[in-house]
């Protein structure tokens, strides 16, 4: 019984990781129809920048998340505007080998200067704390802020999108960017700013995920494709759909991975099929407007 | 109307000069490359092997990607079903490599008729990831197959390995070493491959099935609205595809003779690779991904004792071709010298009589 809760709270808290890594990736496809194929080697970029910062600078995990996001904003508006836009067009195919051959180039970048070595974030006493919940069930500190941290960054972004006027440019130019172009606003620069908004959550994630997991530059698909099922899952178009479909995710892979530990990956992609089959637009679709 | 006027007669035309003497070239070349095994070191030959299947399955990408529209990085799903295949055939069930071959090509035809449907759902550039989702649950899935091995992977013996099909004979005529012998065999089964295959892509395309998966790729609404069943031929084209990548990787295995999951369902070995022939040859032409293995060769020869460096700078080279000549080396050079060595548009020429 214990142990039964136990596995389901793991779950749902590893969800809130998923759900961080799937914002960014759905972010950009929603709103300039481009599928990021290094979005998961950018999170790993992310993990190391932070933690570059806090070995060579010398600051706290904190600060040094806050300038990681900060550059990867300002790296995602620069990918942007001096690569992604000159093949941004009619044919998915240009974008998209643009983006797998940036995650090669990123991977093996980090390889050379990182070597192959499993890396961590230390959060200090942080990391070891947790919450007794009851006899014999208790929860980290750490996966427990990483799942509000989905939950405040999903609110915010819902925010953003449906509470200013940056988000009402957002979804107009994901509606139709002709005719947002002719109502005065710059498609070039939403673009650009959407991209830095991913590369900056993407920092998010990868300080969430950094704490509770080693990491190596070989492991960026894998998140890749976790953000992916945490989307089709969730449902296309819908922020608190992708944020249940990261937990969906994190219950499957943890559910599996009780059963037997080499099945902890597997059952996740299972659990994306079986929704691929049951419910192709996903768990909690957005619905008309 | 006046009676001065000479009719005008339009006509289609496919050949050009350049395909002629491309075509007259290929009669010459392809005999010769027969005839290799006669004198070249095992070396070269297993390199060749290599060329020979990097292009089969470049072609194969180019075909599903570039005229099928769909763009999948998750081919090394049938080149791994492919080789597992063939692993079972002949270890579990004692066959002939040679029969094992286009078995595993069923099983991946197979595995990719279920799975098929189920991808097409996801829209346009998301069914690049779904076919990676699929290319990672199967390698997960053969990690877990422990008569081949599980996730460390296993070996063909040599004994299994001796009775195959043509092997004494080859040995016989060449005076050379049973596995010398067996490369060989590769050697022409992947020769026959590639050029069963290159043949087989300037057919389709050439067809009416061809152009119009080419007319619902500019506009589909279009396209559907003159009949073009899209759905289907796309449908029939990732079958037939994951077919024939299914036997070139029961193929390349069969060479190597040494298999696991991670190697046998490599994203880098059997996409990234092939990614980056057909983008620095020229996505959507036939000739593009020969001149994009050869750079392949050319680099893979000189470079890759360098590692990742190697791979960094093959995904840069990508990259930059990607934003500066996007229609690749043989785009460019076709659209600047008017080449075209295999005939696969139709131009309209006006005579005057």
């Amino acid at each position: 019984m214990i142990g039964g809760i136990d596995t389901l709270l793991e779950g749902m808290l590893l969800g809130g990781v998923y759900a961080l890594f799937a914002v960014g990736l759905s972010l950009i496809f929603g709103i300039m129809r481009l599928v990021n194929l290094a979005h998961g080697d950018i999170i790993v970029l992310g993990a190391y920048l932070i933690l570059t910062a806090m070995a060579a600078v010398g600051v706290s995990l904190g600060v040094a998340t806050l300038l990681t996001v900060v550059a990867m904003f300002l790296a995602g508006f620069a990918l942007q505007r001096l690569v992604l836009e000159r093949v941004l067009g009619e044919d998915i195919l240009p974008p998209l080998l643009v983006t797998f051959g940036l995650s090669i180039v990123l991977q093996n970048g980090l390889l050379l200067i990182f070597g192959a070595d499993s890396r961590r974030l230390q959060a200090g006493a942080f990391e070891a704390t947790s919450i007794n919940l009851a006899p014999g069930l208790s929860i980290g500190l750490a996966p427990l802020i990483a799942l509000l941290t989905a939950i405040v960054v999903v609110a915010l972004l819902q925010l953003l999108f449906y509470r200013t006027l940056l988000g009402r440019a957002f979804r107009a130019t994901a509606d139709n960017p002709e005719i947002a172009q002719l109502m005065g606003i710059d498609q070039r620069n939403i673009y650009a700013f959407a991209v830095g908004l991913s590369l900056a959550v993407s920092a998010i994630a990868a300080v969430t995920f950094g704490i509770r997991s080693n990491f190596d530059p070989s492991i960026g698909p894998a998140r890749l494709l976790y953000a992916f099922e945490a989307v089709i899952i969730g449902g296309l178009g819908s922020l608190w759909g992708t944020l249940a479909g990261g937990i969906v995710l994190g219950l499957a892979q943890t559910i599996g991975g009780r059963i037997d530990p080499e099945w902890q990956i597997l059952s996740g992609h299972l659990a994306f099929l079986i929704v691929l089959i049951l419910r192709p637009h996903g768990l909690f679709p957005a619905g008309r407007r | 109307m006046t009676g001065d006027h000479q009719p005008i007669v339009w006509r289609v035309q496919s050949a050009t000069k350049s395909s002629r003497i491309a075509a007259i070239a290929a009669a010459i070349i392809v005999p010769l490359l027969f005839l290799v095994p006669a004198v070249a070191s095992r070396n070269l030959l297993q390199d060749l092997i290599f060329v020979f299947t990097m292009l089969a399955l470049a072609q194969l990408w180019n075909v599903l990607a570039g005229w099928g529209g769909l763009i999948s990085v998750g081919q090394q799903a049938f080149v791994g079903l492919g080789a597992y295949a063939l692993f079972a055939g002949v270890t579990l069930i004692g066959l002939d490599p040679l029969l094992a071959i286009p078995l595993a090509g069923c099983l991946a035809a197979l595995v990719a008729a279920v799975l098929g449907p189920l991808m097409f759902r996801l829209e346009g550039p998301y069914f690049a990831i779904g076919s990676w989702v699929v290319a990672e649950a199967l390698r997960l899935g053969c990690a877990q197959f422990k008569p081949l091995g599980g996730g460390t992977g296993m070996s063909l013996s040599s004994a299994a390995l001796a009775d195959m099909t043509g092997t004494k004979a080859v040995a016989a005529l060449f005076e050379i070493r049973p596995a010398a012998a067996r490369d060989v065999i590769v050697y022409w089964i992947a020769l026959l491959l590639v050029l069963g295959i290159t043949f087989a892509i300037y057919l389709f395309v050439r067809s009416r099935l061809g152009l119009g998966l080419a007319a619902s790729r500019d506009n589909n609404a279009a396209a559907r609205s003159v009949g073009v069943r899209t759905d289907r031929i796309r449908y029939w084209l990732w079958v037939i595809v994951a077919f024939v990548t299914g036997m070139v990787g029961a193929l390349v295995y069969l060479q190597k003779a040494r298999i696991s999951p991670d190697a046998a369902f490599s994203v880098v070995d059997w996409t990234a690779y092939v990614l980056f022939v057909v983008v620095i040859g020229g996505v959507r032409t036939i000739e593009g991904p020969v001149i994009g293995v050869l750079v392949l060769w050319a680099l893979q020869f000189n470079l890759s004792g360098y590692g990742s460096l190697y791979l960094l700078m093959l995904g840069l080279i990508a990259i930059l071709v990607m934003l500066f000549m996007q229609r690749g080396i043989w785009g460019s050079a076709a659209a600047r010298w008017d080449l075209q060595f295999f005939a696969i548009r139709k131009l309209l020429i006006r005579d005057e009589q």
